[in-house]
């Protein structure tokens, strides 16, 4: 079998990513057909014919290029203001975007270009297209980084001074970088002029004090020698010149060869394999903890080699890891680009219109993670079809465009990956949502929960969605099969919907399932561990530091604002509420989409790696708990999701205070 | 330790290229989709080198360059614009604003591999 091509892999990717920007020309010139895009709408078009452009000029499609520079060009002159907008121009814009996409289908069949057509709409667009417009020749010249030497040429000699400001350091330049691309250019002598280097003491370490005396000898002009200071011109003090000739004294004729260019080659592994690398590591951040403790009770000089061997473990063992972790990460695109099928298939299915955007595919999330997160997105998507988006007719009636439109995206927030789909759809309809809850019995007569309480309901076990049950989503699935699935992968999900407008459901995951940064706490005897993460800040309880405005309700003050303070330990059902008398150390947590809370515990133990160990089935709808440690001395900690813990401690008579112990405010 | 490349570039293709031709040459590969990602990305590990297009929807290349030079915490980072254009004015544009070196698109993996190494080492 023939292992498959990357070059073709990638290229097959071009063809399909270039649909995009064609629906976008597309799109564009109908807006501006209408009047309805200004300046940056043909800004708009212009990016879209340009990065076709460079996509083609990668693969080599030099028709394609040549077409869609002159049409870049005709684009930049109606952006510039060189040409204006007619009834003739909008034609021609739209039979040069239609031709574009016969180029880009024809090419991506591997056929031969319609040459005739091609040339009369260049000769077309070539008059009105922008005069500072390059021919597409050499704009797109590889720039040649190796320079061969020509045989033969006369060797000579420059001096060269080279003196860095501080600037130059701050551009992310470097002197032995530019001294590396003077040597490949022949032999070179350089001298570091120290003289201007003060002691120690007067040292200002931002400021450059060393300066460089070259010299070179090779077949290089003056043009060549300075190529490389191209970028550092204006950053340093820089003389070249010429050396008279003296004779060199048996001196090889020829530089060293160039190192031939890395060749890239891909392995293809068993995700077995890496699956069991992985454990081991896992095992290993474990075993390194374990020894840690041990030797930590023997009396050692932390100073001493053994520790010092210790340090370089911890050290080794980290990188171990997050070269491990780099190998599972994958971007997330295919899961999105399965979702665009999903959408299709459920848009035929419901007789609705509606269109997938994606934003930050290519945002790296590990691969277990991707896997086990397929089926809650499909479900996610298909509800956001089969729920918020309104048939064609009732979105033209309430004045939307008839196709809805769904976007997914992702991001890196704060060590952990944020996922989001969105649709511009009808909202929840929250009147229908609490009848339906009070119906099945989720809400006690008489209570009102207010709007996020409404939404939160929906993940609720027992609540199937929607009112009438349609074939797609129903299926006995509701939200709260979701909602499981994100919790046992660590994850936390919230959902914000504004009526008409449509509905944002945001998953916040781990960025891995494997190895995480803990914070190791005792409460009520008990050893836990929160994502260090999660925890902002954390302060030694004092009196002072409290206030309490309704009694059993502690706050904590903290920079001018008060942030509730709840036990963990009653929180989690071990004790009954301490008195908020002060003592113990509160935990900072929430941000981001999260309400900012403290939690109380009675102290903190440690702050290290721990390696997470899924929890049995049974325990994965404890509130609060997310998975389970082995710390250094074998024992077994449950780790928490603060995000995740009941908002108060459980339903139980809260014990009544004596006002003696309500802290003055 | 391997060196970890920023690259920000709107087209897919040219950020799958990038990555193949980066990293079975060592590199820690992350991408961006335009200058304000980009942003985003720099909080978590600091990237060794940043390899960014210049015609980029929300931030532009010259945006993404100047914020970057802006920023202290940055000092000395090295940004390499990767572009298919070879202007001489935009070149200085882009030298003005901050950019360490310029590649023209489009790229052999052997040369984009030893402009890297020679700016970040």
């Amino acid at each position: 079998m023939a292992a498959p091509d990357p070059m073709a892999e990638m290229r097959a990717a071009f063809f399909v990513e270039c649909d995009e920007p064609l629906e976008g020309l597309q799109a564009g010139l109908d807006r501006l057909a209408t009047g309805e895009a200004g300046a940056a709408g043909v800004h708009g078009l212009f990016r879209a014919v340009h990065s076709i452009k460079g996509g083609a000029g990668a693969f080599g499609l030099s028709g394609l290029v040549a077409f869609a520079h002159q049409f870049e060009g005709l684009l930049a002159a109606l952006r510039g203001g060189q040409i204006a907008l007619s009834p003739g121009l909008l034609a021609l814009l739209f039979r040069a975007a239609d031709h574009l996409a016969d180029l880009v289908s024809l090419s991506r069949r591997g056929e031969a270009l319609p040459e005739e057509r091609t040339a009369a709409l260049l000769a077309e667009m070539a008059p009105l297209a922008a005069a500072e417009t390059e021919p597409a020749g050499p704009d797109f010249a590889p720039l040649p980084m190796a320079l061969d030497l020509p045989p033969g040429a006369a060797p000579r000699r420059w001096q060269i001074t080279f003196r860095p400001r501080a600037a130059l350091f701050a551009h992310g330049h470097e002197p032995a970088a530019l001294l590396r691309a003077l040597a490949e250019l022949g032999t070179l002598e350089a001298r570091c002029c120290l003289e201007d280097l003060p002691p120690l003491a007067e040292l200002a370490p931002e400021e450059p004090h060393l300066s460089w005396e070259i010299t070179l000898e090779g077949p290089a002009t003056e043009a060549e020698v300075a190529a490389p200071f191209d970028f550092v011109e204006d950053l340093c003090t820089l003389v070249i010149r010429p050396l008279a000739a003296e004779l060199p004294e048996a001196q090889s004729q020829a530089p060293p060869p160039p190192a031939p260019a890395e060749v890239p080659t891909l392995v293809r592994v068993d995700l077995d394999r890496v699956e069991r690398l992985m454990n081991l590591v896992g095992e290993l951040v474990i075993n390194q903890a374990m020894l840690g403790q041990s030797l930590a009770r023997l009396p050692l000089s932390p100073h001493g080699d053994t520790m010092k061997g210790l340090e370089e473990f911890q050290r080794l063992t980290r990188d171990i890891q997050d070269s491990v972790m780099m190998i599972r990460a994958q971007p997330i695109r295919p899961l999105f680009q399965r979702m665009a099928r999903t959408l299709r298939e459920a848009c035929a299915a419901l007789g609705k219109e509606a269109r997938l955007e994606t934003r930050g595919e290519m945002t790296e999330v590990d691969r277990t993670v991707i896997d086990r997160l397929a089926e809650p997105l499909t479900h996610m998507v298909r509800n956001a079809l089969d729920h918020g988006i309104e048939p064609p007719e009732d979105r033209r009636a309430a004045g939307k465009p008839a196709q809805g439109r769904i976007t997914l995206s992702a991001a890196h927030r704060a060590g952990r990956v944020v996922i989001e789909v969105s649709d511009d759809g009808a909202g929840i309809d929250r009147a229908a949502v609490l009848a339906r809850a009070r119906a099945a019995g989720l809400v006690p007569p008489g209570a009102t929960p207010g709007p996020a309480e409404i939404e939160r309901l929906l993940f609720l076990p027992g609540f199937s969605t929607a009112e009438a049950l349609s074939d797609l989503s129903g299926r006995g699935v509701g939200m709260d099969v979701v909602a499981s699935a994100i919790g046992s992968l660590g994850g936390r999900l919230s959902l914000s919907s504004t009526p008409g407008q449509g509905t944002i459901i945001r998953l916040s995951l781990p960025l891995t399932l494997a190895v995480m940064e803990g914070m190791v706490v005792e409460v009520a005897g008990e050893t836990l561990v929160l994502p260090l993460t999660q925890v902002s800040e954390s302060l030694a309880l004092a009196p002072s530091d409290l206030a309490e405005l309704v009694p059993g309700r502690a706050l904590v003050r903290r920079q001018g604002s008060l942030l509730p303070l709840a036990d963990l330990g009653a929180l989690l059902g071990y004790r009954a509420p301490l008195a908020a008398g002060g003592g113990g150390v509160a935990l900072l947590t929430g941000g981001e989409d999260q309400p900012r809370r403290a939690l109380l515990v009675d102290r903190i133990l440690d702050q290290r790696q721990v390696v997470i160990k899924g929890l049995d089935e049974s325990f994965a709808r404890a509130p609060g708990v997310a998975a389970a440690t082995i710390l250094g001395d074998g024992s077994i900690a449950l780790i928490l999701d603060p995000g995740d813990l009941p908002p108060a401690p459980g339903p139980g008579p809260a014990p009544a205070r004596p006002p003696a112990e309500v802290c003055p405010a | 330790m391997s060196l970890a490349v920023l690259a920000v570039d709107d087209s897919r293709t040219m950020r799958d290229l990038i990555r193949a031709a980066l990293t079975p040459a060592g590199f820690a590969v992350r991408t961006a989709e335009d200058g304000a990602a980009a942003l985003d990305h720099l909080a978590d590990p600091r990237p060794d080198v940043v390899l960014t297009d210049l015609n980029m929807p929300r931030l532009d290349g010259f945006g993404l360059i100047a914020e970057l030079r802006r920023r202290e915490a940055l000092r000395g980072l090295p940004i390499l614009v990767l572009t298919t254009e070879s202007a001489p004015a935009l070149k200085d544009c882009a030298r003005r604003a901050g950019a360490t070196g310029w590649i023209v698109k489009p790229f052999e993996p052997g040369q984009l591999v030893a402009a890297l190494r020679r700016v970040a080492c």
